[in-house]
């Protein structure tokens, strides 16, 4: 979340299930690179082609316990 | 319910704040072409410095006199597939020539560059693979990535340790992984550290691939790349490239050490599906290439050009990509200052390529004013262009520009 307080407007009303495209106005290569950082402090690489089906913060936080799991 | 044209009308909106009028940054009319660095916009005379013609080769006589006879000798299209009836002997001998110029057992003509990515990335990597690419590839590397129906990871462009660790996190996977980058990079015009990516290919495994749509007779002894330049050849798995910048005609081909290269031809849908070049490309192309390694001089002079270029907007203060090279490319401050700056450089005789997020890199919203360097500019032209970006530069500094 604290990555997606930097990137979102300011003055966001943000939670875990907010559309982060729809809702927030990220593009697609803003939620790209708010995924860079996310890969970073937890040291995974979430593949862009699973990016596609992720809107929410929560989504995104589902993905990456997935992916820690998997390893 | 939507109709099917509704999510047309965001891009209505955004391209309507910007341009109401031609002539049209987007999609320029290009009135005439006079010359490999000359042309008409809107009743004015033009230099061209937005073509990507980086050796200006599109109006060589010896390349035009090749098409003119393969015009006359074999017609203006093949009408047909390369697995069909598309295959002449040009296309074949062109990808002789191609695998003889890069000193490889095998290349592959495909209709663009576009399509050469679509189709031999595409065909490479299955289900079960990974491709790692750099943040800044080509919208065509990425559209090829999503045809493949691999893991798709981005390393953080132009970061030989962020590709490092993405490669040490894919453990095992890493022997079978595509990464891909580009010789030099479309819209900033910076080159890959190459020789770093390769040490990290060496430590963990996997194939390169380098698009050197921007490079191939740009850099390299030969002309051949950024991959002779760095005397890294040997490990670099594929070549892409194109025919559509230095060769000055349109097309793309891929080139590799390995064999099995040839079988994409009955795997590659962008190779079987579509209709071969016309012969008087081939022939122009064929020309082209051989002009590329046997007259150096051309290359003396675009980047003659490229660094009186770069560090004369340098020198003006204007901010540019971080090194000289056949792009230059300007940083400006807003799409609202791209556009005005456009039209001024218009008014002063100069055709650029404006660029707008999101076909810039990297998801820093840059606006760029992007120029591109040819060989055919002279000396009195670059300078002329410098004029006009002086001339303009109060724009920014009143608006601004951070």
């Amino acid at each position: 979340m604290a990555h997606l307080e930097r990137l979102a407007p300011p003055d966001s009303n943000l939670h875990p299930d907010i559309d982060m495209v729809s809702e927030l106005g990220l593009d697609s290569v803003k939620v790209m690179d708010l995924m860079l950082d996310a890969e970073d402090e937890f040291d995974i690489s979430v593949p862009l082609n699973i990016l596609a089906d992720i809107r929410t913060p929560n989504q995104l936080a589902q993905a990456i316990n997935k992916l820690l799991e998997s390893q | 319910m939507m109709s099917l044209f509704d999510k047309f009308q965001s891009l209505s909106d955004a391209r309507h704040a910007l341009i109401q009028a031609e002539p049209s940054p987007i999609g320029t009319r290009i009135d005439e072409v006079l010359s490999p660095t000359e042309g008409r916009v809107d009743g004015r005379s033009v230099i061209l410095a937005g073509t990507n013609n980086y050796l200006g080769l599109t109006f060589d006589p010896d390349c035009i006199a090749a098409a003119h006879d393969a015009l006359d000798q074999e017609g203006t299209g093949t009408t047909g597939s390369r697995m069909a009836n598309g295959s002449y002997v040009s296309h074949t001998r062109l990808e002789e020539e191609l695998a003889r110029f890069f000193a490889r057992p095998s290349a592959v003509v495909f209709s663009t560059g576009y399509m050469a990515n679509l189709g031999l990335i595409g065909t490479l990597a299955g289900a079960d693979d990974v491709i790692v690419l750099d943040a800044d590839c080509h919208a065509s590397i990425y559209d090829a990535c999503r045809l493949t129906g691999a893991d798709i990871i981005r390393f953080r462009h132009n970061d030989p340790r962020d590709l490092e660790k993405r490669l040490r996190r894919l453990g095992e996977r890493t022997a079978n992984a595509l990464i891909v980058v580009e010789g030099i990079y479309s819209m900033l015009g910076d080159q890959a550290p190459l020789r770093e990516i390769v040490a990290v290919k060496r430590r963990h495994g996997g194939y390169l691939l380098v698009d050197e749509a921007h490079s191939l007779g740009v850099l390299g002894a030969h002309g051949r790349g950024l991959a002779e330049a760095e005397g890294v050849e040997a490990d670099v798995d594929f070549v892409v490239g194109t025919f559509s910048k230095s060769l000055g005609a349109i097309g793309g081909f891929a080139a590799s050490h390995h064999p099995q290269l040839d079988m994409i031809r009955y795997a590659s849908r962008p190779y079987i599906f579509t209709a071969s070049p016309s012969p008087a490309t081939i022939a122009s192309v064929r020309t082209a290439l051989h002009i590329v390694h046997s007259r150096d001089e051309l290359r003396q002079r675009l980047w003659a050009n490229a660094e009186r270029l770069y560090h004369g907007l340098a020198r003006l203060g204007f901010e540019l990509g971080p090194e000289p090279g056949p792009v230059v490319a300007t940083l400006l401050g807003s799409p609202q200052q791209g556009v005005a700056f456009w039209h001024g450089l218009l008014e002063r005789g100069v055709y650029v390529n404006l660029v707008l997020p999101p076909a810039t890199p990297g998801g820093r919203a840059l606006t760029l004013m992007r120029i591109s360097v040819s060989a055919a500019h002279d000396t009195a032209q670059i300078d002329r262009i410098i004029a006009a970006f002086a001339a303009l530069k109060p724009m920014l500094d009143h608006h601004g520009h951070e």
